[in-house]
């Protein structure tokens, strides 16, 4: 397949590992922004091949572990409105909120349904005109288009029983956020591919000016990530720090324009809550006051809900690199894959559930030594 | 039937013979039920066990062990390319009493009808439930039949037990794997999960993809037959090959490697997990099963499956070892380590 297998080669990755150990002189930090690529790094076991040149920390770009605690609770209370179909995205079903998850709401007698699309979403809704559809519209800047689009096309075709929950986050005011605080570790960046073949990465440009730190405009597959990393190894190197772009067969300086447009259509930029990490200023998208009709807050009156965190939970801590997964007092006791506290134990390769899965690994071999 | 008018045909003038949809009274123990039975069942699961239509029926078993196994079947769509619930029910439970080495002896089957049921496929779930048992030389010598108001069930519900008698000489058993042993795998993975997945409803998603149900006591006599101490089969169902595994890893205490780049999986399978955001390694099988034999006798082994067509494609995928006991780990294609756990749940499509 073109464009695929050869990324996923495993003797030019070997190479590119090769050359990323060669080439650093000191054990560089880096940071991957979207979970995409950490579930590569880690199913390809990549951080482990690198250790000792590169520190890769899994940073805020999962959309599953970043919705705020608050969403999800809204998001469990419209669900179990009896006249509701709930339709997300899979991996928000085990998201736990306050005190259940949507599986559990399912459970209950609530109508939670898996959808690969908001248009599939539409469609429901157009089936069931009878029953209100709610889309939880979550995700970084990639799914944002199709998000507005949804919400778009429901206003087109005038459908009055779709709406949409959002908790939508862009990634440039993230990675401000993780550089301007003042224990930062974090020297380089990753950025997420497919938000950049949406959005362009000239936002990123006087990120990399101010801060001096390199940001690789990164895709996904090995091969990617690796270019990506060496990229970002080699201007650590010497000392440069630009935008660079691995991922060019997707993504232009200027990204995509009727992307951009329908979202900045539907979607103004306002003040969001991280999970773990608080509100970040200006971070997240809401809908625009034309489309307040497909606002699920606004529709099930949620929109007050305010909920604290648990306290024992330090994902912001994690994700921001600050600290590793053990070194969270709850890691492995409170907080277990199978009752996860925070959203990095929820899906398999979060941060605190890969390094549960590790640890459970090396703890096996008394020897320490994979065979 | 009599010409002379009886009351229960006056009170009931619906013209029962034209059904084509399931009710309540196919359940009630009266003559639609009875026709059911009579007219969509008998004809064909004929055996003489099920004929004489006793309370219970009677077969004969030589002296010995017996392995016993139930199953229900619940898969949504009932019919999916490659099968549907009826072989499904059928080969699921034979595969089952097959690991432990049994050779079977019958089937019986229970079945949940909802009202409103389809006859026409009812029939052919039957008819296919039918072809299975008899490609498999076991017949289906008890059932039952029930149906439950339109609501209460998802179409149809099937139960399948399945009884045989154990082989002496060969024993595998989840517990019995070793350091040393290698992990073989059948055929290639995936299939039925991604079958049935692409055949759901919701999915705006189509594909060739076809379920590999099978009855794999015939790759197991191949195994028996070549001599090769076998120590562990078992149907990566449910939970997959990693689900398999890890099982197996508990059970006997060892540890277990896989190779990730030799995993059979098939381009469109692997091409629709990817779409999904679902890993292979824990999409149901119906059709292929993990071997485990000394490393010595893997070639033996490897060349009695590949011997058979459903076996045409074995590989060998792993290792037992005595590190990390009860881990299942995976050794990808640059040389990385994964740990494949357990899932919690169901598996969740990922959205990144």
């Amino acid at each position: 397949m073109k464009y695929l297998s050869e990324y996923r080669d495993a003797d030019i990755a070997k190479r590119l590992i090769g050359r990323i150990k060669t080439r650093a002189t000191r054990c560089w930090t880096l940071m991957e922004v979207c979970g995409g690529q950490t579930h590569t790094i880690v199913r390809q076991g990549l951080d482990e091949l690198l250790e000792g040149s590169v520190e890769m920390i899994h940073g805020p770009g999962c959309p599953v572990c970043v919705t705020p605690l608050e969403q999800i609770d809204k998001a469990l209370l419209i669900a179990a409105k009896p006249n509701v179909i709930f339709t997300s995205f899979g991996d928000m079903l085990r998201v736990p909120g306050s005190d259940c998850d949507l599986q559990q709401v399912r459970a209950r007698g609530g109508s939670v349904k898996v959808v690969y699309s908001p248009l599939d979403a539409l469609a429901l809704a157009q089936k069931h005109p009878d029953k209100e559809v709610v889309f939880f519209a979550v995700g970084f800047e990639t799914t944002a288009p199709a998000n507005a689009m949804a919400v778009f096309r429901a206003r087109q075709l005038g459908v009055q029983n779709f709406s949409v929950l959002v908790s939508h986050v862009t990634v440039p005011p993230a990675i401000t956020a993780i550089l301007e605080a003042p224990d930062n570790r974090v020297q380089g960046f990753l950025a997420a591919g497919h938000v950049c073949a949406v959005m362009g990465y000239t936002e990123y440009e006087p990120i990399a000016a101010k801060y001096k730190v390199p940001i690789i405009v990164t895709g996904f597959e090995p091969v990617d990530i690796l270019e990506g990393i060496s990229l970002a190894v080699n201007q650590l190197e010497e000392r440069r720090h630009e935008v660079e772009n691995q991922y060019v067969r997707s993504v232009r300086r200027s990204g995509t324009e009727p992307a951009r447009a329908l979202v900045q259509q539907v979607f103004e930029l306002a003040n969001r809550q991280w999970r773990g990490i608080g509100e970040i200023p200006m971070s997240g998208l809401r809908l625009r006051d034309e489309f307040a009709a497909y606002d699920a807050e606004r529709k099930f009156g949620v929109g007050g809900l305010k909920v604290t965190e648990p306290a024992a939970c330090r994902a912001g801590d994690v994700l921001t690199g600050r600290i590793k997964p053990p070194q969270c007092a709850a890691f492995g006791t409170l907080c277990t894959p199978e009752r996860p506290l925070g959203a990095p134990m929820v899906s398999t390769e979060g941060a605190c559930s890969a390094y549960y899965n590790l640890a459970k690994y090396r703890t096996a071999d008394p020897a320490g030594a994979a065979p | 039937m009599s010409a002379k008018a009886n009351p229960a045909s006056l009170s009931c003038p619906v013209p029962i013979e034209d059904a084509d949809r399931v009710q309540l009274g196919h359940g009630s123990g009266g003559k639609l039920s009875a026709q059911l039975v009579a007219r969509h069942f008998l004809p064909h699961f004929d055996n003489a066990a099920l004929a004489q239509l006793g309370d219970a029926s009677i077969v004969s078993v030589t002296a010995g062990e017996v392995a016993i196994s139930t199953d229900s079947f619940v898969v949504q769509p009932l019919e999916f390319p490659g099968g549907n619930i009826g072989s499904l029910a059928v080969h699921g439970t034979l595969n089952d009493v097959a690991m432990m080495g049994a050779r079977a002896v019958c089937l019986t089957a229970g079945f949940v009808l909802e009202e409103g049921l389809s006859v026409a496929v009812l029939d052919r779930v039957i008819a296919e439930m039918a072809r299975a048992s008899r490609d498999a030389g076991v017949p289906i010598v008890a059932g039952d039949t029930k149906v439950v108001e339109r609501g209460k069930a998802d179409g149809l519900y099937i139960n399948t037990t399945g009884l045989g008698v154990v082989d002496p000489n060969f024993r595998p058993a989840p517990a019995r794997a070793v350091p040393g042993d290698v992990v073989l795998v059948s055929g290639p993975i995936a299939r039925h999960g991604m079958a049935i997945m692409a055949a759901r409803e919701g999915l705006s998603f189509q594909s060739a993809i076809t379920s590999d149900t099978a009855h794999l006591a015939p790759l197991v006599d191949a195994l028996r037959a070549s001599g090769a101490d076998v120590h562990v089969l078992r149907d990566p169902t449910r939970g997959g090959v990693a689900s398999a595994l890890n099982e197996i890893a508990a059970a006997s205490t060892v540890g277990i490697e896989i190779d990730e780049p030799v995993l059979p999986v098939p381009g469109d399978v692997r091409a629709a997990c990817e779409m999904l955001g679902l890993d292979p390694l824990y999409v149901a099988n119906e059709g292929v099963m993990v071997v485990f034999v000394p490393a010595e006798q893997a070639e033996l082994a490897l060349r009695a499956l590949r011997a058979h067509p459903l076996g045409a494609e074995s590989v060998r995928i792993g290792r037992v070892v005595a590190a990390h006991p009860r881990i299942v780990a995976l050794r990808t294609a640059l040389g990385g380590t994964r740990v494949v756990d357990l899932l919690p749940g169901d598996q969740l499509p990922r959205i990144c």
